[in-house]
């Protein structure tokens, strides 16, 4: 039972990097952009809020800079797909392989460096009054540090915004058919750069996360993936933000189960365990695009909008 | 009429590219006034129309609303200014509900509030059938037209554009709209309204305005003018509009369709037990609300959907089962025209003398392409049906009219001499002058003892170039009638699945 207790509250953290990411995308894809930048926006969070963090041992620092640096990411996807219409597969891919560039090349000097002992502090577990006693939830749930919770918070946030304001409802009109809402007067523009940006901004804060408080230390591409798991789990979780909390922490469980399996004593090769999640990300993917009608996301995602065309 | 105009719009240029799409239109429309717009396609009907409520911006030129000056940059100022568009490809949301589509780009509110009430006041006011909780994907064209008027209503317009409304209507449905249109005249509304169809812009409009060549011709008052009078002012000349039916005796049955029944993907039939036959020397037409089987009949004919069950015989053998290039060398040849046009049959960004390759190639011998036949052809087809394009080689077909490209897409497959003949909407969205060169093909085809099926929209064409008519309901067959004697009534009760022996004073030539 203990190890089951400890195995699911390490999912919840591994997860939480993930949990950001996947909001971040999904609030892309709902303007109708298809980001495969979310890779290199988390990355670019991952090391500007590292870097910060070693220079000015601020958590609160840190993490906006690096909210910015995933933003300023997606600035650079919006412009291209948003103003000048480019290809959005081909400028995301970009965005990745330009991302993962400039984090190696800013964090070589800190390579192996760890994270400062005030950030340690700031996000060590804070334990919730008696949510936190309730049995197995409690310590899977509810001891842990205040990065957890925003991510609780911030899930449960995006489905309120999504699906119960008019803003929410104008974003999800943009996704599905721009001219649509072009035509009911919504600033298509405005919305496609506010949420491109926003979704930035989640992936650097996700980056952060996991550079900052899950790996504690710099580490070449550290993101290994990461960012590519979330762009599948945006589709897992057929672009609804409050299945984010599934998604994430199943599959942060899936990323940690093979150090788990060995401390348990059961020895299976690393090499097929680091598969797993890839391998299931697969088998996910196959099984959501058998139902036509669950794995169609918005239905303008992936096309450029421009109003006068004829 | 000395009130100042409601709407007028001065000197409108716009051009796309090289292309003058408006030059110096003048266009002016009056509170309570219906006001048709007429051209043939190209005119630029629509793009005056997307001018006024925002989409594009015009080169040149000027706008007024009640006498002042606006200048409209986004959809928004247009729709501040009360002026809503009813777009022919419908601007909702297939996954939302009509209430959500209604509300979308409501300012101000950060929590949408009960706003039904206030919605279904204003359906109630306009005699506006709309299901609140209904999703858009659930609903019938008819729903979704209602749905586009309320929801232009419910932004405040009091100036409303019908861009071709009732081109997928049944006439029952069309009888509503006008109903409709009329009572927003009573309440002070200016109303615009763009249609091919002559005899309901007669019927229904006060005024007509004949734009041809991005130039505005003339503004009549439809009481003083006359449908003839409008044809010519579109045309630029003198045209014969009547249909006309080529009275011969029918051949002999080529194609005996049995009991065919075609499933969609969800497994839910999309055809159950269809059965007629198909003689040569006739056409038969096909009637039906869009999405009633008519596309699942069209590929079951030519081998491309899978048959559940029955049997398609063409001179007695069965053709389920075949593949579609063994249906086709046996004469059998298909013309189907999506929505889209492009969809299906022609390759946009090929050239003319390429797409007809895309069928010829079969013939040919060797791993090299002989391009030298299929540009003799394609030269032969351009003269002959005359189409108007750059050039048949190195050109683009979808940068081609709508017209043209159908033009091509008939002109391919008449060239292999069919024995039987499937064209579906091979009129849709076209002119009427090139509408009726279309008409003329297919009686052309069918003088020469082709067995033609006519799939269209337009009941009255139907009604005047067919010889029979075999309408389809949800997939089912409810009746085959005679074209000479069947009304219009007759045949949109039956769309909407009244069985032809159930109605009186039908005429069933044939009943399965």
């Amino acid at each position: 039972m203990d190890w089951w207790i400890s195995f699911f509250s390490a999912a919840v953290v591994a997860g939480t990097p993930l949990l950001f990411a996947t909001l971040g995308g999904i609030f892309n894809e709902r303007a109708g952009h298809m980001n495969l930048g979310v890779e290199g926006m988390m990355i670019m969070g991952a090391v500007v809020g590292f870097s910060v963090a070693l220079a000015t041992s601020n958590a609160v620092a840190a993490m906006l800079t690096a909210a910015i640096a995933g933003a300023l990411g997606a600035l650079i996807y919006a412009v291209l797909t948003v103003t000048l219409r480019a290809n959005q597969v081909v400028t995301g891919l970009t965005l990745t392989i330009f991302g993962t560039g400039f984090a190696n090349f800013l964090g070589q000097s800190i390579v192996g460096q760890s994270t400062p002992a005030a950030i340690k502090a700031f996000f060590s577990n804070i334990s919730i009054p008696v949510l936190s006693q309730i049995p197995v939830l409690g310590p899977v749930f509810f001891q842990k540090d205040i990065f957890i919770y925003f991510g609780y918070v911030l899930v449960i946030l995006s489905g309120l915004y999504l699906y119960k304001t008019q803003i929410g409802l104008n974003l999800r009109a943009i996704g599905e058919n721009p001219s649509a809402a072009d035509a009911a007067s919504v600033p298509v523009t405005l919305y496609k750069y506010v949420h491109l940006l926003w979704g930035g901004a989640l992936c650097g804060l996700g980056g952060a996360y996991l550079s900052l408080v899950y790996v504690q230390s710099w580490q070449t591409s550290i993101t290994a993936g990461m960012g590519w798991i979330a762009v599948a789990l945006v589709i897992f979780s057929t672009w609804n933000p409050y299945k984010v909390f599934l998604s994430a922490y199943l599959f942060g469980g899936l990323s940690i189960l093979g150090f788990r399996l060995q401390s348990a004593g059961i020895h299976i090769s690393q090499h097929l365990l680091d598969m797993a999640p890839y391998l299931v990300t697969i088998l996910v993917l196959v099984v959501l695009s058998m139902d036509e009608r669950k794995s169609a996301g918005p239905k303008s995602l992936g096309i450029p909008y421009f109003r006068e065309e004829r | 009429m000395d009130q100042v105009a409601y709407i007028s719009m001065k000197n409108i240029v716009k051009t796309f590219g090289k292309v003058v799409a408006s030059n110096h239109v003048n266009f002016s429309v009056h509170k309570g006034e219906i006001h048709a717009l007429l051209g043939e396609n190209g005119a630029g009907k629509s793009t005056l129309m997307n001018m006024l409520s925002g989409i594009y911006l015009p080169d040149g030129g000027s706008i007024f609303i009640e006498g002042k000056e606006v200048h409209f940059s986004a959809p928004k100022d247009s729709i501040a200014a009360g002026i809503g568009m009813v777009h022919q490809h419908f601007k909702l949301i297939d996954v939302m509900t009509a209430e959500e589509n209604v509300i979308l780009g409501k300012k101000g509110l950060f929590f949408r509030k009960g706003e039904s009430r206030k919605i279904d006041a204003l359906a109630k006011q306009f005699e506006l059938d709309v299901d609140l909780h209904k999703k858009v994907s659930d609903m019938s064209v008819g729903e979704k037209q209602n749905l586009e008027i309320l929801k232009v209503l419910y932004q405040g317009a009091r100036i409303l554009i019908l861009d071709e409304p009732t081109a997928v209507l049944t006439p029952q449905e069309t009888r509503k709209l006008f109903a409709i249109m009329r009572k927003m005249k009573a309440e002070g509304c200016a109303v615009i309204f763009i249609s091919h169809k002559m005899n309901e812009v007669m019927e229904i409009t006060d005024k007509i305005t004949v734009l041809r060549k991005g130039e505005t011709i003339q503004t009549l008052n439809t009481a003083e003018t006359t449908p003839k009078q409008l044809t010519d002012l579109m045309v630029g000349r003198a045209v014969d509009l009547t249909i006309e039916r080529l009275e011969q005796p029918a051949g002999p049955e080529l194609v005996q369709v049995q009991g065919l029944t075609v499933l969609k993907r969800e497994g839910t039939p999309a055809l159950q037990n269809v059965s007629f036959a198909m003689r040569g020397g006739e056409i038969l037409s096909v009637a039906g609300i869009a999405g009633s089987g008519q596309k699942e009949l069209c590929e079951a004919l030519a081998g491309l959907q899978k048959v559940k069950e029955g049997k398609i015989l063409f001179q007695g053998e069965d053709l389920v089962g075949q593949s579609p290039k063994e249906i086709r060398r046996r004469g059998i040849s298909m013309s189907f025209v999506p929505e889209d046009r492009l969809g299906m049959g022609l390759v946009g960004g090929m050239d003319m003398v390429h797409n007809l390759l895309l069928k010829q190639y079969q013939d040919q011998k060797g791993f090299f392409l002989n391009k030298k036949p299929a540009v003799e052809k394609a030269a032969e087809i351009k003269e002959k049906l005359e189409i108007a394009t750059p050039g048949i080689s190195k050109y683009p077909v979808k940068n081609l009219s709508g017209g043209n490209i159908q033009k091509i897409l008939l002109g391919r497959e008449l060239d292999s001499d069919p024995e039987v003949l499937i064209t579906a909407y091979p009129v849709r969205g076209l002119d009427i002058n090139t509408c009726h060169k279309i008409y003329d093909l297919l009686n052309e085809e069918k003088k020469k003892g082709v067995a033609v099926l006519f799939i269209a929209e337009d009941l009255d064409v139907l009604l005047a170039l067919s010889d029979r008519i075999l309408v389809l309901a949800n997939g089912e067959v409810t009746g085959i009638v005679d074209a000479r004697t069947a009304t219009k009534e007759q045949i949109g009760l039956m769309m909407m699945g009244q069985k032809a022996t159930e109605l009186e004073g039908t005429a069933v030539v044939e009943n399965c």
